[in-house]
């Protein structure tokens, strides 16, 4: 790709979300909507004040984003060829098969079939994003479900809350997010020899090359008077690009055990608070105010920094903690994000390139077992909901009315199957990731045995020069009650969407 | 590899048949009535499948009329030892089920010689692909037994949890000594190598390189005018990679990620022309080589996932067979081929038709991700009945416990010790 050639991204044609996650507004709640009357719902979609990426001083007191499920499309009248012509994990839903449950985890209690929403007979078909500044959300709302009563009908309302920037378990949040290319300038061609968080924009946005220098698959549509708005395809200029600026989004409500989750750590520290708050930071792979278990502080990372916080916090590989004595390989941000690159060691010349490549190597047991982190970064945009719960109270019994309490987590990505299904699938349910075995995610996991391997709720901490710790009775500390994959289009292609005529 | 033609207007009863055999969708029951794979000690995989080709008008691409290639049932098994062997101790321990297995292929009777017509039947590969040569099926359940037991040792020895690695070291071997002296632990020593495998391996060892050597020029010109012309038929070798149909994907993953592997089968026919057929023969000739002498300790390139693998041409060298079985779910080892052998996968693959395009042989192809897949998908095959010995253990798993026995054999110095403990 010439990044001469290449267009600017038109931030007005962008819903901020892919660029902004509004902490400022620290108010927000996602309504989850189905069509009840089409022409109306049309009717306030072209209407509706979405919010763009372009950056403005002072920044806004309110935004919505809109993002639509395939069944949501088809209800507002996009013609089925249209829709099948996005991503086939969008197509099909997060719970439409059980295959896809399957490789997500979403067994035993995390069953669709267990699911508030988002499980058949429930899936929304679209969701409204509101944020707000504090005190400003409840008047949003009013005017909003004011103004398209009669269109949708409310599947359901997720709210959020803010806990000041720390997850529910009590660790800061969001600390690590990729650095998107939005000047185009990265050429991701050949072997990427050492780990970058700058990550190509194809591979948030759709309309753009992704990290294999290709774009990636979605409707385009005839130049046709109602597709005339959108955007010409970059790759394939005499169509019109109902994906370009836009992405998908992956929204999932995660309830979180934050007693059992600490009571844990203290029932396997002797009681000892210091020590539980260790062991939870080695499940999480981070110190609670967000300190990485590795040294960090590099600054040769590109997309890391300049600010020396970022830098403290993010500017680290796990390079030289393979065995993860400092940060054990199972730990939550190490599966998340293994911070590797294409190959297990940067070559010192194109011979030992050529060697690496071939796997004819000096190789050591445990090397190289992980795939290569850019082509499985998530953008997470997830709130907090229910009321935290510091840590010292989460030792007490629960009282009969204890609150609900977990994240709405949000992800965006162009490619729903290599993004986020993969680093579900591959790197946090999975009881082998990394050469591992008998353990998923301390946190996400879902504990569930599967056929030779009855133990998946292990949890190992390597220890220098001795055994390692070993867990072997983890509890399910998440457990999911709902999701679904949405299309957040452009504003154009929302435009296009609002629209389609029946 | 046995292959035979099935009767055509009995695939849908065979199949019936066939997933009679399983205890999850595609899952053999290790003790079905039919084959109990379980009672062959000797069987790390096994499978069965109806390779019905979804993909014989690719051919049409190139002007050619649609051939009708026959339906073929296929039994597959990954075995410790020789195949004559195994086939007579199969047809004389599962002899009536094989019997009705084999009673949808075209001209099989109820009279038939079982073993005489497996034979007759069996198909070779050209290349083979073995994750760790020489480790059976014995192997690895006695090593994941004693790895097991190390654990539950360590678990219950919280004095052990502290110690220096030369001293847990130490303790292991004397709890194990002790549980080989009970009987509660087998290793058994390796079985020494059989003569006629070694010589036939160090023939070819030595043969393949002097066979290149020794037609070196005249094998440089072929090749180099064999390259000039694929890189010109790279250029106009059409693409044929659409997204394939929800009911088709659907109707695949059902049968997969019930275990942590998973079997893989797929077929396609190659492109016309003698360079193509001749282009794949001869890598797969390569690679055969590779496998046998380079790629045999625990890594096919950088993929460190795949157990067995085998590459199949069929029909006079029409159409290519690959099955394998390997580690995680599909994407993940899509995301190996793409990522780590995307040039191993296009030296292979690109003589098939409808690849994505690739140049100079290596290049491009598989990195063209989203198209690479489609065709993968589009390819494959359900397997429609599939045995793992040992479920839940990848290939990471066998070599780990199999380091973990050798670091038994002697003591270890504290660095030694040290990686050693690691591993537990």
């Amino acid at each position: 790709m010439n990044p001469v050639a290449a267009r600017s991204v038109d931030f007005s044609d962008v819903q901020g979300l892919v660029r902004f996650g509004y902490v400022h507004l620290t108010e927000g709640c996602y309504y989850l909507l189905r069509v009840s009357d089409a022409a109306r719902a049309r009717s306030w979609l072209r209407g509706a004040p979405v919010a763009d990426a372009v950056e403005r001083k002072p920044s806004p007191s309110e935004a919505m984003q809109i993002a639509f499920t395939a069944t949501g499309l088809l209800a507002l009248g996009v013609p089925p060829d249209v829709v099948a012509a996005f991503s086939a994990e969008f197509v099909g839903g997060m719970s439409g098969d059980e295959s896809r449950s399957r490789r997500l985890g979403d067994v035993g209690a995390n069953a669709p079939a267990n699911w508030r929403w988002g499980g058949a007979g429930a899936v929304p078909h679209l969701t409204v994003m509101l944020f707000a500044q504090p005190g400003g959300l409840a008047a949003l709302e009013a005017r909003c479900t004011a103004e398209w009563a009669g269109a949708f009908e409310i599947l359901g309302r997720l709210d959020t809350s803010n806990l000041g920037g720390v997850e529910q378990f009590g660790f800061t949040d969001g600390v690590s997010q990729p650095a998107l290319d939005w000047n185009r300038q990265r050429d991701p061609a050949g072997d990427q020899l050492g780990y970058s968080n700058v990550v190509a924009l194809g591979e948030f946005l759709l309309g753009y090359p992704n990290e294999y220098g290709k774009y990636t698959e979605r409707p385009l549509l005839d130049d046709t008077a109602a597709a005339a708005e959108l955007a010409p395809a970059e790759d394939v200029p005499a169509k019109r690009d109902l994906g370009c600026n836009g992405t998908y989004v992956v929204l999932r409500q995660l309830r979180q055990d934050v007693r059992g989750f600490w009571q844990f750590a203290a029932r396997h520290s002797g009681g000892d608070a210091t020590q539980a708050v260790t062991l939870a930071a080695n499940f999480v792979g981070r110190t609670q105010d967000g300190a990485p278990l590795v040294a960090g502080g590099a600054t040769t990372i590109p997309g890391i920094g300049p600010k020396p916080a970022d830098i403290a916090l993010n500017g680290f590989t796990f390079d030289d903690d393979p065995d993860g004595v400092r940060c054990p390989k199972g730990a939550h941000v190490r599966r998340s994000n293994p911070r590797n690159a294409d190959l297990p060691r940067p070559p010192a010349n194109v011979l030992a390139q050529l060697i690496a490549t071939l796997g004819l190597g000096p190789h050591r047991f445990g090397e190289d077992l992980t795939s290569s982190t850019r082509f499985h970064r998530l953008l997470r945009r997830g709130r907090e909901y229910g009321p935290g719960l510091p840590a010292v109270d989460a030792l007490q019994p629960a009282p009969p009315d204890d609150a609900e309490r977990g994240l709405q987590f949000v992800c965006v990505g162009a490619n729903i199957g290599r993004q986020f299904e993969f680093l579900q699938n591959a790197w946090l349910m999975s009881t082998k990731f990394d050469g591992l075995s008998g353990e998923s995610d301390p946190l996400m996991g879902n504990r569930q045995p599967i056929p030779g391997c009855p133990v998946a709720a292990g949890f190992s901490m390597p220890r220098e020069g001795t055994v390692q710790r070993r867990f072997d009775d983890l509890p399910q500390f998440v457990t999911v009650l709902g999701g679904a994959y949405f299309f957040m289009p452009g504003l154009r292609a929302l435009r296009y969407i609002a629209g389609a005529s029946v | 590899m046995i292959l035979a033609r099935l009767d055509a207007s009995r695939m849908a009863e065979c199949r019936r048949t066939l997933a009679s055999m399983n205890g999850l969708p595609g899952t053999a029951n290790p003790r079905n009535a039919l084959l109990p794979f379980a009672q062959f000690e000797r069987l790390h995989f096994a499978r069965l499948l109806v390779i019905d080709d979804q993909t014989l008008d690719d051919v049409t691409l190139y002007g050619l009329p649609r051939r009708e290639e026959p339906v073929y049932l296929a039994l597959l098994g990954d075995v410790d030892g020789d195949v004559p062997t195994f086939l007579r101790d199969l047809a004389q321990r599962a002899e009536s089920g094989l019997r009705t297995i084999f009673s949808y292929c075209a001209g099989f009777s109820a009279a038939e010689d079982l073993l005489g017509w497996m034979s007759a039947h069996e198909v070779s590969a050209r290349t083979n692909y073995t994750n760790w040569v020489g480790r059976t099926v014995g192997n690895v359940r006695e090593e994941a037994a004693l790895a097991d037991a190390i654990l539950e040792y360590l678990q219950r020895t919280p004095s052990l949890a502290q110690s220096p690695a030369r001293d847990v070291h130490t303790a292991v071997r004397a709890f194990v000594a002790e549980e080989l002296r009970a009987g509660r632990l087998t290793l058994t020593p390796p079985a020494p190598t059989p003569l006629s495998w070694w010589l036939r391996n160090v023939v070819n060892l030595i043969g393949v390189p002097l066979l290149l050597l020794l037609f070196a020029i005249p094998l440089a010109i072929v090749a180099l005018a064999a390259l000039v012309r694929i890189r010109s038929l790279e250029r106009t070798d059409p693409e044929l990679c659409p997204r394939v149909g929800a009911e088709r994907v659907a109707l695949l993953s059902v049968l997969e990620d019930h275990d942590v592997m998973n079997p893989f089968s797929a077929i396609g026919s190659l492109k016309p022309g003698i360079v193509r057929l001749a282009t794949a023969a001869f890598v797969l000739w390569l690679v055969d080589y590779t496998t046998r002498h380079i790629y045999n300790r625990g890594r096919l390139a950088r993929v460190h996932t795949i157990h067995f693998a085998r590459w199949v041409l069929l029909d006079q060298g029409r159409r290519l067979l690959f099955c394998s079985n390997y580690d995680g779910s599909l994407d993940s080892y899509m995301d190996d081929f793409i990522n780590k052998v995307a040039f191993g996968l296009n030296l292979v693959f690109s003589n098939g038709i409808g690849y994505p395009a690739t140049q100079w042989l290596v290049a491009g192809g598989a990195k063209d991700e989203q198209k690479f897949k489609n065709f993968l998908r589009r390819h494959q095959l359900p397997t429609d009945v599939w045995y793992n010995a040992n479920p839940g253990l990848t290939a990471v798993d066998l070599e780990r416990n199999g380091r973990i026995r050798d670091g038994l054999q002697a003591e270890l110095d504290e660095s030694g010790a040290r990686a050693w403990v690691a591993l537990l």
